[in-house]
């Protein structure tokens, strides 16, 4: 009845020797991770879960007030309120994915320290705890969509919808691929992590989330598709609004980078995740 | 690799680069790499690490063979800076090491560190959950056992309050409660019952046992504390400096660890301070020590023990007081000696005293000893400590037969009969 397995630990570690079923026995930790970081969360708050939506609200209320109503933002027709609230919750949860994934090793240190488990556990408890997080927020949104276009406002939902979960995933990969790789090298230089959280600030205005693409003078627009987050951005926004537009050139293009960094990601996460533990 | 062997490793070694580790910006390494390049000094090097020059490293494990039969309980020992914990730390795969191979069979539950991953938010049971998937468990594992594992851990009462609200104590039972329940094959655990109190330390010695015994499980335990090591383990294994010095029985490895190759003296030249112990007034030297009219540290039965104590007067003594305390093999106090108001002397003479020391109680065993010197300097001053030295050992063994049948486990001293009143 005992476990006969023989696992063998050596020096070296394949470039792509990444040990996924590993990962999915661990799967029940994963999701312990998940529900200790919603309940803790917003222990000893009044409203509890309900910040999750009132957070989103507020700032995009904030970014209608500042960008549309001060600024004067044309949002190519469609609310204002909505166009900027699929930006944000969408921007959001890219950001959140990408600041959790970025901390795995730093912040995690002490535990990493202690005991063994499938390091990649931690940022694939990030993504859920997020998706969650932005799947409520999604809800709201839908809600509002609904809403507006039953009171006749200027939104039409498309066949595109179907495209979402897709974006979404791939907005989750992007953010996580990223993170990886900046957390494995903040474990030997910390500097990175403060140029992170300017670094991202500072993406997200040369992605379309507080203004529309068409803003952007067309011989400059492709520059600007080509950062990965803008096409997802767009379609995004696009398919539950009708406005703005599909460029499939650039979203094949960011579908590939989110590919290519995920896998670099994981590759120097792998390799990384066995000595950190000696120089952090 | 051999089907009862359950952990084998082959050369492993662990070695850290020694000066290169705590430059931790890019802008400091790159000054370091700058320089290295220039052959100028490195600006990042700590001062005085002189000896840790470019390349220097540090082995913390150096070819370690060790094979780890089903079922063992092996202890680990060994001073600070051994390689204890590196060793432990590379067998649950937290650091891999530098080379040299680990082999293991079924799963590894390391327990490092007590409550790792405890959240204090989370209730005492939503913990069990987490603190099991940790350590490898999924759900339907931990939920067949969460009713034995709160019921070991005594904590019924409280299980669905946050752990933020326990005692320590509590936490700590909990904890282990958690790990011990666990169905890895290899457990390992680093000096984790140190905490929680004697009963509950002894309940968890005694469950470590019945697994190793009745389920067969695998126990690696690393502590300084050399009782539960002698109650918990039925194998030993001694490190030093990173090298494995001894392998083998439990009572044989506590001998080499505590007491080194020094056991056989029966005199000794103090030459140095080594054996000495810092004491603010520093008045009496202790030059030598012997028992006196003897080639052998070995007593028998009733035989007293003859010591014999040469020191120095660094300043005027004035009712000189000696303290003999007496240590068994584990390094807890048996008992005393004490004379007190014994001698005075004037300053830089040098004296020798004879003491006789019935140490007929004592039953069969090692003994270690220490002198404390002590006086006070008027008849309303404190006593004070004016020389500490560690002392001869002695080795006691009992012919006689009424105490042969005295057990170690029964106590060092032998008080001897009850009367009937």
């Amino acid at each position: 009845m005992q476990n006969e397995k023989i696992t063998y630990v050596t020096s070296k570690r394949g470039l792509l020797n990444i040990n996924l079923s590993e990962l999915w026995s661990y799967r029940d930790l994963a999701l312990l991770f998940v529900k200790r970081d919603l309940k803790s969360s917003y222990k000893q708050t009044v409203l509890g879960p309900i910040w999750i939506i009132i957070n989103p609200l507020l700032s995009t209320m904030v970014f209608t007030v500042i960008f549309g109503v001060i600024a004067g933002i044309p949002t190519d027709g469609t609310p204002q309120f909505l166009f900027y609230m699929s930006g944000n919750i969408l921007w959001n949860f890219f950001s959140n994915c990408l600041n959790r994934a970025s901390s795995t090793f730093l912040g995690n240190a002490r535990i990493f320290g202690k005991v063994y488990f499938p390091r990649l556990i931690m940022p694939v408890s990030g993504i859920m705890y997020n998706l969650v997080n932005f799947l409520m927020q999604t809800l709201v949104y839908i809600i509002l969509v609904t809403v507006y276009s039953i009171c006749g406002a200027n939104v039409h939902p498309n066949a595109l919808i179907t495209l979402a979960p897709l974006l979404i995933i791939q907005t989750a990969l992007l953010g996580t691929g990223m993170g990886l790789i900046i957390s494995s090298i903040t474990t030997k230089y910390r500097d990175l992590n403060i140029l992170v959280s300017f670094g991202v600030s500072l993406l997200m205005y040369i992605t379309p989330v507080v203004y529309p693409i068409s803003q952007v003078p067309e011989k400059f627009r492709w520059i600007m598709l080509l950062n990965p987050v803008a096409p997802i951005v767009e379609t995004y926004r696009y398919s539950f609004l009708g406005s703005g537009s599909i460029e499939w050139l650039f979203l094949g293009i960011s579908f590939a980078v989110t590919i290519i960094i995920l896998s670099i990601g994981i590759v120097v996460f792998n390799q990384v995740e066995k000595n950190f533990i000696d120089t952090v | 690799m051999d089907k009862d062997c359950v952990i084998k490793t082959e050369h492993l070694t662990k070695e850290y680069k020694l000066g290169v580790i705590g430059s931790s910006t890019l802008r400091r390494d790159l000054q370091s790499w700058y320089a290295k390049r220039r052959g100028r000094e490195d600006p990042n090097r700590r001062i005085g690490s002189k000896e840790y020059e470019k390349g220097d490293s540090f082995l913390a494990l150096d070819e370690i063979n060790i094979e780890i039969k089903r079922g063992e309980r092996v202890g680990i020992i060994g001073a600070n800076g051994a390689g204890k914990s590196t060793f432990l730390k590379l067998l649950s795969r937290i650091t891999s090491p530098t080379s040299g191979t680990i082999a293991f069979r079924g799963r590894i539950a390391s327990m490092l560190e007590v409550g790792t991953g405890f959240h204090p938010e989370l209730t005492g049971r939503e913990n069990i959950y987490l603190n099991g998937a940790i350590l490898g468990m999924n759900r339907e594992e931990v939920s067949g056992k969460i009713d034995e594992i709160i019921e070991f851990s005594e904590c019924e009462q409280f299980i669905d309050t946050p752990v933020k609200r326990y005692s320590s104590g509590m936490f700590v039972k909990l904890a282990f409660s958690v790990a011990a329940h666990l169905d890895a094959e290899i457990l390992i655990m680093d000096e984790v019952l140190a905490v929680g109190d004697m009963k509950f330390q002894r309940k968890c010695i005694k469950k470590m046992r019945e697994l190793a015994e009745t389920e067969n499980r695998t126990v690696l335990y690393v502590s300084h504390n050399m009782n539960t090591i002698q109650d918990l383990c039925n194998r030993c294994v001694v490190l030093e400096h990173g090298k494995k010095i001894y392998d083998g029985g439990v009572e044989e490895a506590i001998r080499y660890y505590l007491g080194g190759e020094k056991d056989d003296f029966y005199s000794y030249d103090f030459i140095d301070k080594k054996h000495k112990e810092q004491v603010r007034r520093h008045d009496v030297n202790l030059l030598s020590v012997k028992y006196n009219g003897r080639t052998t540290n070995l007593f028998t039965d009733f035989e007293k023990l003859p010591l014999e104590l040469t020191w120095k007067n660094n300043a005027d003594v004035k009712n000189l007081c000696l303290r003999i305390e007496v240590y068994d093999a584990r390094r807890y106090p048996v008992t005393s000696f004490i004379v007190e108001n014994f001698y005075s002397g004037k300053k830089g003479k040098v004296h020798s005293q004879r003491f006789e020391l019935d140490i007929s109680r004592i039953t069969r065993g090692r003994y270690y000893t220490r002198y404390v010197l002590y006086n006070r300097l008027s008849d309303t001053s404190p006593y004070e400590d004016v020389e500490i030295s560690a002392g001869l050992m002695f080795r006691k063994i009992m012919n006689e037969t009424t105490s042969r049948r005295w057990q170690s486990a029964w106590g060092s001293v032998v008080l001897g009969k009850a009367e009937l009143k």
